[in-house]
Order: structure tokens, then sequence, then C-alpha cells
């Protein structure tokens, strides 16, 4: 079980690590936003899950109880994730900022 | 009494179904705000279970009609389909990050992507069959949304191609299926 846990961490790790990554080597404004989505899904859903087992291993109702607490993170972050992700896009849509093409593709 | 969101179920001078329809709500409510106390409080004490139910109680009287405003057969068949769609769409999610992982650590990452905004027009009326249809492409790694207004016309900020092409697709099909409406 405790193997499960540092499973799911080692790959929530590798999954921010992945979206830090990518926030940084992406090009453009709007394209940063993309691997910024894969923090707030895939990084949060692993680690919370790994949270929320690890907790739960001696069971009792009480255990289960701050794992529903634990959880409900990954319910926040899932409604207002789009939310924010969107308004950054607006204002920048907004303020008349093109987004990046790609040149050699469009030709 | 309260604000009643859609065309006034006010108490007093009703019918009695919807009298039955505005206590059934409230019951529901009453029954959800204790759930939450419950599981945020995690202490059993009495008193604090008191606590619970009385606020639980005051709140569910005054506001039954704002979180289950007009309860009908079809509202819990949404229900039911909304929750078989969460699970395929976290899935949906899964598949993409892999995907938009293997774009960040690619070395020719810049030659990989093709950023594009496309358009599309969905035939959505309710305003929760589109905002649901928005935050979940939203959700979904390499598309975002970048408008979409109450005629369902949709603009979308897609990385790459094959983000692109998978829109609006399935995902349109299924949100239509739930809220029951045409594509």
């Amino acid at each position: 079980m405790n193997l499960l846990v540092v499973l799911f961490l080692l790959v929530g790790v590798f999954f921010f690590l992945g979206g830090a990554i990518g926030i940084i080597r992406m090009p453009g404004f709007y394209t940063r936003l993309h691997p910024a989505g894969i923090l707030d899904t895939m990084g949060i859903l692993l680690m919370v899950t790994g949270i929320a087992l690890y907790n739960l291993i001696p069971f009792s109702f009480d255990s289960l109880l701050l794992s529903i607490k634990i959880f409900l993170i990954v319910f926040f972050v899932f409604l207002s994730s789009p939310t924010a992700t969107h308004s950054i896009v607006d204002a920048g849509m907004r303020a008349g900022l093109r987004h990046w093409t790609n040149k050699k593709r469009r030709g | 009494m309260t604000v009643s969101s859609n065309g006034g179920v006010k108490k007093g001078s009703t019918p009695p179904r919807t009298w039955f329809k505005a206590f059934f709500s409230f019951l529901l409510t009453f029954v959800f705000m204790f759930l939450c106390w419950i599981v945020l409080s995690g202490k059993f004490d009495p008193l604090l279970l008191w606590l619970g139910g009385i606020s639980s109680f005051f709140v569910a009287y005054n506001f039954y009609d704002l979180l289950f405003p007009a309860l009908g057969r079809r509202y819990f068949i949404i229900f039911l389909k909304f929750s078989a769609y969460v699970p395929w769409v976290i899935w949906e999610i899964i598949k993409a990050n892999f995907h938009l992982l293997y774009l960040a650590f690619h070395p020719r990452l810049k030659e990989m992507i093709d950023p594009q905004i496309i358009t599309f027009e969905t035939h959505l009326k309710s305003d929760i069959a589109i905002a649901t249809l928005a935050n979940s492409i939203t959700l979904t790694p390499g598309t975002i949304t970048v408008s979409a207004n109450s005629d369902g016309v949709f603009k979308v900020h897609a990385i790459d191609s094959q983000s692109a092409d998978a829109l609006p697709g399935i995902m349109l099909t299924k949100v239509a299926q739930i809220f029951g409406e045409t594509i």
C-alpha cells in the first residue's frame, strides 16, 4: 500500500515537473497556459489521491472523513481552474494580444 | 418569503403539489447541508450535532429554492447522466495530459506545436450546457475556451492540430445528451 502511495506521489511530481518545464519552454502567452493545465488537473489529481490514500491506511471513520476533505481540494480546483484560465485568456484577448502561430507550418 | 429563482414558488398561496415540491427541496437542502457539516466538522458531540442541525435547518428553510430550485424527474435524470459523464471526462483529461507531457519534453517543441484558434457553432440552448462544455474543454489540457456565448458559438484555442481535430466531436455529443438538447 505504501508502495502505491509513493508511486502516486512520484508520478504526480513527474507531471508537475513536466508542467513547469512546459510553461518555461512554450512560446507565446496562450500556449503557456496549456501546460499549466497539466498542473491543475493531472498533477493535483495524482498528488491528492496519494495523500488521501496515505491518510486512509489505518482505516477508521475519522480518517475516511479526513480523506473526503482532502479530496474536496480536487473538486474545488476542478471548479476554479477553468474559470481562472479563462479569465487569463479573456484578459489577453481584450488587450489585443495575438496568439503565437507556427510560421513554418502556416507558410 | 425568499427570492425564488424561477418564476416564483412562494409560500402560502400555492397549490398542494407545489407545496410538496418546495418541501422536498427543503428536505434535500437540509440533508445536503447536514452532510457537509458532518464531513467538514468530523466531531460527533451531541452539542455540535445539534448546532449543525439547527444551522442547516435555518439555511434550508430560508434558501431551499436556491440549491435545488425546481425538482422533477428531468433533473434527476440529468444528475444521473452527469455523474456518468464525469469519469469519462476525467479519462479524456488523463489521455490529453500524456499527449501534452510528451510535447513539453520534446526537443523540437516549436516545430511540433501549431497553436490555432478554431470557431465552431453548436445548437446548445441552456446556459448550464454551454458552461459545462466550456469548462470541460478548458479542463482538458491542450484546449482552452476563449469565448462561449449564449448562442452556442465557441472559440477555442488549441495547441496543435491533434487537439483541434478532437473538437467539438464526442464531447459536444455527450454534453448535448446530458441536457437533452440537439447538437
